[in-house]
């Protein structure tokens, strides 16, 4: 990174006013794998959001299938002249269908868990490196307590004690997540911290409360984009695998993970789409919020800047 | 003309330490017997220094040397370990909330880092505004008049409020911080190398500008530099300060016509003359021992050309040498 004389305005493309957020638009929408990642989500995100809509079936209704369905091939035709574009599972249900409401119970559970896992998470990381003392301490203890527990054993425990559900399995994602936060937000605020700006903002007589969402709490938001992008991902995929374990959402409400633990039996006797079409799914919402992360760290972080 | 009177600020016997904290390689060493390196840093050792209304005392010292540790002691960023800050005569330690408030903005701190000492994600109009409004000094469309009115003062187009600060250039920048320090009327300005990170063009105007705040709103300063050359422009008093203490006090004009300390002595032998040829420094002989461990007695003794015997072991205490001089070293109990 080359310091820019004093006297002249820092960096080209910003001399016009633009606020950092309008700023860092523009060099996201510069970047094609950003874009293209952020694209598919969003295609994949509003297919979900209007499941009730756009599906062909109402997975949820048990009046709707038809049991004499069950397992047909993509294409295949069913005795009532149905065809399913990926066929069926086990008990008759669209795939089609049952992977765009999977879809949005596994966003909604990795979207939500996710922000209130970063609320959590900002909460503890502002205040333990503001406040420091016994706060910091004590709460940095229990980060470094709990992320020394593989994060599915935790929520497994969890679960195998609160029973199934989908605000269960949200629970489980806020209580394995937020150390992660907390310990990255910490870890962002104490750079600032230091920074003669708090000291100004101190010096005017802010109240520390002023001073941590007003001054501290901007400056880190880099960090908590890049992450808490990131980590939906890892939310979605710890409730697939929880899913998928059988301890997550209930049968009545397949999400992705469930689906494929249901086409499992049948992947040896070449039923495959049973499991592998909501596997796929999982895997472009997965890689897609990855890219786009990814890319977010690359254009945030300022030494990988030229 | 500066020691009448109760002084606007006043440090008194004030010091300060730094822990430093013992990391984890350490401890393990310390298992096998092998002590760890001292863990305090005296940044700052019982210095003395009041400052009256009007005035402008200079602060110099070698980087490190504890100046900054002083300059927040003194804007009450930093409390002290040990001593008194007094402001108009009242313990700052003491003060009740509204009090405390009150001192708190009339001294304000000028940074030396144009750059960190903004907030990125502020405009120039919120950095400069937001004091004034929080503390309810105006309110409404008062917020943008002041802001106005003190970028402005400071000699910045006021069109500039919408501004990010890195859409500034380094002058620009430090004239926000100094227009942000005005937004709340401060008396007091500690000025902490103020000048420094500024090209020389810009540096000339930045403490003209100084001066003329002086002038217009009768501002006392407390104007820290390692550059000698600086402070002579702008001060009225000057301290030096080595390791930690402040070695030599006395009015500018007769402290750098005649410094009594060996220090100060050495310091101005180390401005450059451009009239030489060899535009070389002459440093100050020796290397500037490390703040963990100072030499004990006078701490300038490794390096000072006159110690005598009793300097390694006996710390000297600032006393009065002239009217208004005051000095630390052994050497003046000679005369
Ligand atoms: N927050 C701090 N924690 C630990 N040591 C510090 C801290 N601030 C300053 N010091 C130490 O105190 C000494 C004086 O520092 P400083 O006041 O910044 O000197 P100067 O401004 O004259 O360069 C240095 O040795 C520095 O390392
Ligand atoms: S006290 Fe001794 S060592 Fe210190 S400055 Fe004076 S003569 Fe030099
Ligand atoms: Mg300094």
């Amino acid at each position: 990174m080359t310091e820019p004389s004093p006297e002249r305005p820092a960096s080209g493309a910003a001399v016009t006013a633009a606020a950092p957020a309008v700023d860092l638009w523009r060099r996201f929408r510069g970047d094609g794998v950003a874009v293209g990642g952020l694209l598919v989500f969003l295609v994949v995100a509003a297919a979900a959001l209007a499941a009730p809509w756009i599906a062909p079936q109402d997975p949820y209704d048990l009046t709707a299938i038809d049991l004499f369905d069950g397992r047909l091939a993509p294409g295949e035709e069913s005795l009532s002249g149905t065809v399913y574009l990926l066929g069926t599972d086990d008990q008759g249900r669209d795939m089609v269908s049952a992977i765009l409401y999977g879809l949005r119970i596994s966003l909604m559970v990795g979207v939500v868990g996710t922000l209130f896992a970063v609320a959590i998470g900002v909460l503890a990381g502002l205040t333990a490196a503001y406040l420091g003392r016994w706060w910091e301490t004590g709460l940095m203890r229990l980060v470094d307590f709990q992320l020394s527990f593989p994060a599915i054993m935790v929520a497994l425990i969890l679960l195998a004690i609160l029973g199934r559900g989908v605000d269960k399995v949200i629970l489980a994602i806020i209580l394995v997540h937020w150390a992660q936060y907390a310990r990255v937000i910490r870890g962002a605020a104490l750079v600032e911290r230091n920074k003669e700006y708090i000291e100004a903002a101190q010096n005017l007589g802010f109240s520390r409360l002023r001073i941590m969402l007003v001054h501290l709490l901007p400056n880190c938001l880099a960090p908590i984009l890049v992450v808490g992008t990131i980590r939906i991902a890892s939310a979605i995929s710890t409730e697939a695998t929880l899913s998928f374990l059988g301890v997550g959402v209930p049968i009545t409400e397949p999400s992705l993970g469930l689906l494929i633990a249901n086409g499992y039996d049948y992947l040896m006797s070449g039923q495959y789409w049973i499991s592998v079409f909501p596997g796929v799914a999982l895997l472009i919402l997965i890689v897609a919020i990855n890219l786009i992360g990814d890319r977010l760290r690359d254009i945030l972080n300022p030494r990988l800047r030229t | 003309m500066s020691e009448t009177g109760t002084p606007i600020l006043a440090l008194e016997a004030v010091g300060r330490r730094f822990e430093r904290s013992i990391d984890m390689a350490e401890r393990l060493l310390a298992l096998f017997g092998r002590r760890p390196d001292r863990r305090t840093v005296h940044a700052v050792d019982s210095a003395d220094l009041a400052v009256a209304e009007g005035e402008v005392v200079g602060l110099v010292g070698e980087s490190g040397c504890g100046k900054s540790t002083l300059a927040r002691i003194a804007a009450g960023i930093l409390p002290p370990s040990a001593g008194t800050v007094r402001f108009r005569g009242r313990d700052v330690a003491g003060l009740g909330q509204t009090e405390r408030l009150a001192y708190t903005l009339q001294v304000q701190m000028i940074f030396q880092d144009p750059f960190a000492s903004l907030n990125p994600r502020q405009t120039v109009g919120t950095i400069i505004g937001e004091a004034p409004r929080v503390h309810g000094l105006a309110t409404g469309p008062a917020v943008a008049e002041r802001v106005a009115r003190v970028m402005h003062e400071v000699g910045l187009d006021p069109s500039l409020a919408g501004r990010f600060p890195h859409q500034l250039s380094g002058g620009q920048r430090q004239r926000v911080g100094i227009a942000r320090a005005l937004s709340v009327d401060p008396r007091f300005l500690v000025c902490d190398e103020a000048v420094s990170a500024l090209d020389v063009s810009v540096r000339a105007q930045v403490l003209n500008l100084f001066l003329d705040l002086r002038r217009d709103r009768g501002l006392t300063y407390l104007f820290i530099s390692h550059d000698l050359s600086v402070v002579r422009h702008i001060a009225d008093r000057v301290a030096i300060m080595y390791l930690g203490r402040i070695v030599e006090r006395g009015p500018a004009a007769a402290l750098f016509a005649t410094p009594t300390h060996p220090y100060t002595q050495a310091l101005l032998a180390e401005i450059p003359r451009l009239s030489r040829r060899r535009r070389r420094f002459t440093p100050v002989a020796g290397e500037i021992p490390s703040p963990l461990r100072p030499p004990p007695g006078c701490h300038f003794h490794p390096r000072c050309p006159h110690a005598l015997a009793r300097c390694r072991d006996e710390t000297p205490a600032l006393r009065p040498v002239a009217p208004g001089r005051w000095s630390a070293c052994h050497l003046n109990d000679q005369a």
